[in-house]
């Protein structure tokens, strides 16, 4: 059969059916003020695809990429090596194009994948039990909030000032509608989290204490002290990683009493994609699984006693219970989950430490470069691959001068915290197994330049 | 004590102003092996027809549903540890939860334990 083009037959007898006289008629509900009259200016009717390929391209030389330029970013999108068997594998047709396994007979390959990704969450967090992933970081913390609200029968969670500003907004976004009572703190520019402040807002009303581990500065902080002050109150403590490659050197946060964790898996597998689309990690205790979001993948045996997997538990999703659904996020990132796992599995346990021992070897290198600058302080008195530094003025015109010398050097804490202009010095810098000592120099020797301009 | 029957296979035994309510031995027979019961808390306030309670068996999640107004005053806790106890006694100690009633008038209309029979076989 030929392909034949729509022709103004075809549409007469469809607007016909539909009961519309023009194609306009469809679009009667957008106001007449947002309609586009005539082509849009500036833009040819058509073009050729060579045209456009190569107008395309001079677009893209525009930007910057990370791995073009020395680069200190992180606050919560880490840029790591994937090696590129990684993104072989996954574009695999029978990974690439399967939706989420509603279907088990037809889907044993990336419901094994999921078994395998959920094993190693497990054990990366140190807990019981984690589902076959979330949406994002800051969606899974809401997820972990909603759910220690649903076992406690409390309603109020208290944050951590050094959590993600921005998981800070998602979770406020979600409380709105629900009537969760979020307290939230002030961020401080210390050495230490500011345990005791946090442990002293925690109260009987008390559902969840959040806490990010490493936090927003770096820091690492002592869960163990804050999971006893929760307990005590008969409150739950969710710890947040959003940086999990350090967890193959500190203790996993379900090992220190954290009875939810949540974190971003962006940072194995899966690449910074311009921001999205990341992966949501979510463990917890044995004991809260009927509680938890999101779907769990188990393994069993087919009638013939092979071992196979299914889907156990989702009975708060979606495509079983819609009204009862607990989670609204059902796309599961599945081959965000399926990144993740591969590259955890090229790593192994062995691997995963020795990625996490470069990243903090080449911070403290790059924490000794900067710290010698005059008018550079170093904050944290604890850090794996990222820190906070002093400058002594707005860190924010630092990042841009360093930005027209081509170097992405860090995440201002203004940029951050825009409205807190006391800590507006704070720059937040990152180094992990991609940086090389030149970057190091390369940013050491411009912010050198740049401070002593300022001073100048 | 008088035992009143829902269609919706629940039953309610009456007792004063106290309601316990769990789900017939047909309704267990229909969900298959009970996996897990999800119990509304002591205080928790209700209306007819809500659903505090939800039985998952290997089958399906079902929601109970509450045959009468009121406040809950306990839940069945040995069910946390023993699920199955719905499947082998479900109108003894498979009870789910127990409600001070607010309105003893909604009874009116439940079917007794003649018409549920009655009710079950036509279905």
């Amino acid at each position: 059969m030929r392909y034949l083009p729509l022709t103004a037959e075809n549409r007469a007898e469809m607007l016909g059916v539909i009961g519309a006289d023009t194609v306009d008629d469809l679009f009667t509900d957008v106001p007449e003020a947002a309609r586009l009259k005539g082509p849009i200016e500036g833009l040819p009717l058509h073009a050729s695809e060579l045209a456009v390929e190569r107008h395309m391209t001079r677009l893209a030389a525009k930007n910057l990429s990370a791995g073009a330029a020395p680069f200190f970013l992180g606050a919560g999108a880490y840029r790591h090596h994937v090696p590129a068997s990684v993104d072989h594998l996954i574009q695999r047709g029978e990974f690439l194009t399967a939706y989420t396994p509603y279907q088990p007979e037809i889907a044993q390959g990336t419901l094994q994948v999921l078994f395998e990704f959920q094993t190693q969450v497990a054990r990366l967090f140190g807990t019981d039990i984690a589902n076959a992933s979330l949406y994002d970081g800051s969606t899974a913390c809401w997820e972990a909030i909603a759910m220690a609200g649903r076992i406690t029968r409390r309603k109020k969670a208290v944050l951590s000032g050094a959590l993600h500003p921005h998981y800070v907004a998602t979770i406020k976004t979600m409380a709105k509608f629900t009537g969760d009572e979020i307290a939230d703190a002030q961020p401080t520019v210390a050495p230490e989290p500011d345990e005791a402040g946090l442990i002293g807002r925690i109260d009987d009303a008390t559902a969840a204490v959040v806490v990010q581990y490493p936090d927003i500065l770096g820091r690492i902080g002592n869960l163990q002290t804050i999971a006893e002050a929760a307990h005590a109150k008969g409150a739950l403590l969710i710890a947040v990683v959003t940086e999990p490659v350090a967890l193959g050197l500190i203790e996993a946060p379900g090992k220190l009493g954290a009875d939810i964790v949540v974190g971003e898996g962006q940072s194995l597998g899966v690449g910074l994609n311009f921001g999205g689309p990341y992966l949501g990690l979510f463990g917890c205790r044995e004991k809260f699984v009927r509680q938890m979001p999101g779907r769990l993948c188990g393994e069993t045996v087919d009638a013939q006693g092979k071992r196979s997997f299914v889907l156990t538990l989702s009975t708060r999703e979606q495509h079983i219970r819609r009204e009862k659904a607990t989670s609204n996020i059902c796309t599961n990132s599945g081959l965000c989950a399926l990144a993740f796992s591969i590259h955890m599995t090229l790593l192994g346990g062995t691997g995963l430490a020795r990625l996490a021992k470069t990243n903090h070897l080449r911070a403290r290198q790059l924490a000794d470069r900067l710290s010698g600058i005059p008018g550079i302080a170093l904050v944290n008195s604890t850090y794996f691959n990222e820190f906070c530094v002093k400058l002594p003025t707005d860190a924010r015109e630092v990042v841009r001068a360093l930005a027209d010398r081509g170097i992405l050097g860090g995440v201002s804490l203004g940029r951050l915290y825009p409205d807190y202009e006391a800590i507006h010095g704070g720059l937040l810098v990152t180094a992990t197994e991609t940086t090389t000592t030149e970057d190091i120099e390369a940013l050491a020797g411009a912010l050198e330049d740049i401070l002593a301009g300022e001073a100048a | 004590m008088t035992r009143y029957f829902t269609d919706e296979h629940e039953w309610i035994d009456v007792d004063g102003d106290v309601g316990t309510v769990g789900i017939t031995d047909y309704a267990q027979s229909q969900l298959g092996d009970i996996t897990f019961v999800e119990l509304p808390g002591a205080g928790d306030q209700l209306k007819k027809g809500d659903a505090p309670c939800v039985v998952e068996s290997v089958k399906a999640a079902s929601d109970v549903y509450a045959p009468i107004s009121g406040e809950v005053t306990e839940a069945n806790a040995a069910l946390e540890d023993e699920p199955e106890l719905v499947n082998s006694a479900p109108e003894s100690d498979g009870w789910l939860f127990k409600v001070k009633m607010s309105d003893a008038s909604e009874l009116d209309g439940m079917m007794d334990e003649a018409k549920y029979k009655d009710f079950v076989s036509s279905l």
